[in-house]
């Protein structure tokens, strides 16, 4: 019963993720100027990093957790440099 | 989902609930970042999947592998602290960079910059603001 309702709840929850994703992306190629495409790409690394968290539950392996962390890493120092590119021509000055 | 059989029910439904909060929120940012109309308003709504729609999915994570393997697992916090300290950095980096180019653009949607001094000034000499608030 139990794994019923959790292999339910992790696949409508990807779902949803997925189409979440598919979103950012859209916003990543249709955005007008810049600064959208760097947001689509943040969101979009958040998505990535949730699914793989729902697909750590899902396989019962603290593997994915990993991944997540460094997902969420990079997507800070990634957003944070664009950022900075968009300001001020160049990352580290 | 061998170790998930074993999961007491009230569990199993907790850990669906949050599962389905965190996603849902998520996706409703997601589809709010495609249908906000500037780049101000946008860069509100990706906050959604990074509070609680995180919170939701590591809360439900910590909660599942906490009941599978018998011992609190709590690293899944790692995560939820990162994300939390992050997010407000990089949006206000980002909105600021935007701030900056449409300033310099002189693009009508946005106080210029001596718009904006001009009104400091004002503050300082007045000892009240004139305008309630700079949109944006």
């Amino acid at each position: 019963m139990s794994a019923t309702i959790l292999v339910w709840a992790v696949t409508i929850s990807q779902l949803f993720l997925a189409l979440a994703a598919l979103c950012c992306v859209v916003r990543l190629f249709r955005g007008p100027r810049a600064q959208d495409r760097v947001l689509a790409l943040d969101a979009l690394y958040v998505c990535a990093m949730l699914i793989l968290l729902t697909f750590g539950i899902r396989t019962g392996s603290t593997l994915y957790f990993e991944a997540a962390l460094v997902i969420a890493l990079l997507g800070f120092v990634s957003t944070s440099a664009l950022a900075k590119f968009l300001m001020r021509g160049e990352v580290i000055e | 989902m061998s170790a998930a059989a074993d999961l007491p029910l009230w569990a199993a439904l907790l850990v669906a609930l949050l599962l389905l909060l965190g996603s849902g929120l998520t996706l409703l940012g997601a589809i709010g970042l495609v249908r906000l109309d500037s780049f101000y308003k946008r860069v509100h709504s990706p906050t959604m999947g990074t509070t609680w729609g995180t919170g939701g999915i590591l809360l439900a994570s910590m909660l599942f592998f906490t009941m599978t393997e018998g011992r609190p697992v709590l690293h899944e916090l790692l995560i939820a602290v990162f994300v939390t300290v992050t997010t407000p950095v990089t949006l206000m980096l980002l909105a600021r960079a935007a701030l900056y180019r449409d300033r310099t653009e002189q693009s009508p949607h946005v106080p210029t910059f001596t718009a904006v001094s001009e009104r400091s000034s004002e503050v300082v000499e007045n000892g009240k603001p004139g305008e309630p608030g700079e949109p944006g």
